[in-house]
């Protein structure tokens, strides 16, 4: 063992976490038998818990491993996860509390669920949902790997542990359902807090200060570029990448899954108050992306073979491993690694949720709601066990790739969901229209980045407006939609197909 | 239209030619970094507000 008292503290708190996931089960006890208790923690929680929950939810393993690892690389354009996660909030307090109040009132448990009743059209809802799925499980791969980097770090070789965890992440989801993650969640969102307070004033203190933190950073990383002339250069590709990012958020199924488990749109409106406190955080955290660089790790005898193996992301463990003491790199490591079981296993959850409503049950049962907590279960150790095998077996930059992909995905629903909690003007053949618009040519414009890069310089009328192609293709989505909607509107209205009421929203 | 806050958050946020900028630093901090975390808690403030006047008369 290459360092025993950071394994053993390690392995003590996942041992822990590991109790508390199936003791879970019997908390608020509820009838697991019924999807809404397992899939949705029968929309019971409280502002508390709906805090840690979508905080540990939101805010991942991956995220910790990938944001200060991008500040290490790349400077200035990683601290984007700032205004991406302070501008989410908005859109949380305006859109979501109106999804809560009709889902609650119709019994729909998935994004999905709610369009279906929204236009009569399970066609829609079946791309929404397939979206959903397909843009989690890369990222549930990348939980994984955030997983890996630690064990990694601690020296325990090959997948073996990786695969242990995941059974029994398994195995807990399986039992305990949203249960689980949310008591885990706690625990989680306390060992991150403590590792970034510490980390930020451990560090910088041994570094000489923040002062002398930022000094190391080439300055050239430090700011954005001053776009040139006839160009708004990194200002958009910044700004475009925050909102973008921040529009994509809520519309992944773990995160709609985790605000609908709240008890009602007042614990929503308040967590939009509250959760910032978490964005906070990440900023501090990003930061330790340039403690790794005034620290000097990259060029330790020690730490060359992790910094071969994982690259950038490896900034953060060997941070860890060289600033702190071995008992609290166990500690720091047992935070990440929780921190990738939490949303890992509301993200199974949530696309087990919308395999079940929106794919079985439409296509395969006949709308029959017979065992479907059974389906949904069996559905989530699949998602689980499909993570694991993308992980042994496909490289970890397609896994990457595979999620920016999905990012671009995702923001397609939002015409789809965000829209029709305000209005009935879209027709539901239209909007899928402008989501296979949206998808195509999302696709199409990363494929031409060779699926490496986020933006793409979009030229018009002689300027060059260089955006996040996740916003300019959602952009092109909802105005297919837009047009498609009148003609459709006034040949084939699909507007009986509405089984909400005005007052469901409000 | 105390929603009109929320607004604020965005253009604050999305202001980037504004704060891409060294000075003043704070604490160490260059502008663009500590511009930014602080909005955190001012955005956090604005929505209170707004939920404070929609939810205000409540229990």
């Amino acid at each position: 063992m290459a360092y025993p008292a950071a394994t053993l503290v390690f392995v003590a708190l996942i041992a822990v976490v590991i109790v508390l996931g199936f003791t879970a089960a019997r908390w608020n006890a509820g009838n697991l038998e019924q999807i809404e208790e397992w899939g949705l923690g029968g929309r019971r929680f409280g502002t508390w818990v709906s805090w840690f929950l979508i905080g540990g939810d939101a805010y991942t393993a991956y995220t910790f491993i990938a944001i200060p690892a991008l500040m290490f690389g790349a400077g200035a354009v990683g601290f984007f996860a700032l205004p991406y996660t302070v501008v989410i909030y908005p859109i949380l307090y305006l859109v979501f509390p109106r999804l809560w109040k009709v889902a609650h009132r119709h019994g729909y448990i998935t994004g999905p669920e709610f369009v279906r009743g929204r236009y009569g059209n399970k066609h829609l809802a079946l791309a929404i949902g397939l979206t959903g799925i397909l843009a989690t499980m890369p990222y549930i791969a990348l939980q994984l790997i955030g997983m890996q980097t630690v064990i990694g770090a601690l020296g325990i070789p090959g997948h073996v542990p990786l695969i242990l965890a995941f059974a029994v992440l398994a195995a807990f989801t399986y039992t305990s359902g949203l249960r689980a993650p949310a008591m885990i969640a706690i625990v989680k969102d306390l060992l991150i807090y403590l590792t970034v307070i510490v980390a930020v004033i451990v560090i910088p203190a041994e570094l000489g200060g923040f002062g002398a933190v930022f000094a190391k950073i080439a300055p050239a990383k430090l700011l954005l570029a001053v776009p040139p002339a006839g160009s708004t250069g990194a200002y958009s590709g910044y700004a475009t990448l925050a909102l973008g990012s921040a529009m994509a958020l809520f519309l992944y199924p773990h995160t709609t899954t985790g605000i609908l488990s709240s008890s009602g749109p007042r614990v929503i409106r308040r967590n939009a108050v509250l959760l910032p406190a978490y964005s906070v955080m990440l900023g501090l955290l990003a930061l330790v992306g340039y403690m790794a660089v005034a620290s000097g790790v990259q060029g330790m005898a020690q730490f060359a073979a992790g910094f071969k193996q994982y690259g950038t992301s490896f900034a953060v463990p060997a941070l860890v491993l060289e600033a702190f003491p071995g008992w609290f790199a166990g500690v720091a490591f047992g935070a990440i690694a929780i921190g990738a079981l939490v949303p890992a296993a509301i993200m199974a959850i949530a696309s087990a949720n919308i395999f079940t409503r929106d794919i079985y049950s439409q296509f395969v049962a006949g709308g029959a709601a017979r065992g479907e907590a059974k389906v949904a279960k069996l559905f989530s150790l699949v998602m689980v066990a499909g993570a694991l095998v993308f992980i042994l077996v496909i490289p970890t930059t397609y896994a990457v790739q595979l999620q920016l992909l999905g990012g671009m995905w995702i923001i397609q629903t939002f015409p789809a969901i965000v829209f029709s909690v305000f209005t009935r003007f879209f027709n539901g053949w239209a909007l899928l229209a402008g989501w296979a618009v949206g998808i195509g040519s999302a696709t199409w414009l990363v494929a031409l980045n060779h699926f490496a890069g986020a933006i793409w310089a979009f030229h018009v009328l002689g300027y060059t407006l260089p955006s996040y192609i996740a916003l300019a293709t959602v952009l092109l989505n909802a105005a297919v939609a837009a047009v498609l909607s009148l003609p459709l509107n006034a040949i084939c209205s699909d507007r009986a197909g509405d089984a909400t009421r005005a007052e469901d929203y409000v | 239209m105390i929603k009109i806050l929320l607004l604020l958050v965005f253009v604050l946020v999305l202001a980037v030619p504004f704060y891409n900028r060294m000075t003043p630093a704070l604490f160490g901090f260059p502008f663009f970094y500590w511009f930014q975390i602080a909005l955190v808690p001012v955005a956090s403030l604005l929505i209170y507000i707004v939920y404070r006047v929609e939810h205000g008369g409540e229990k």
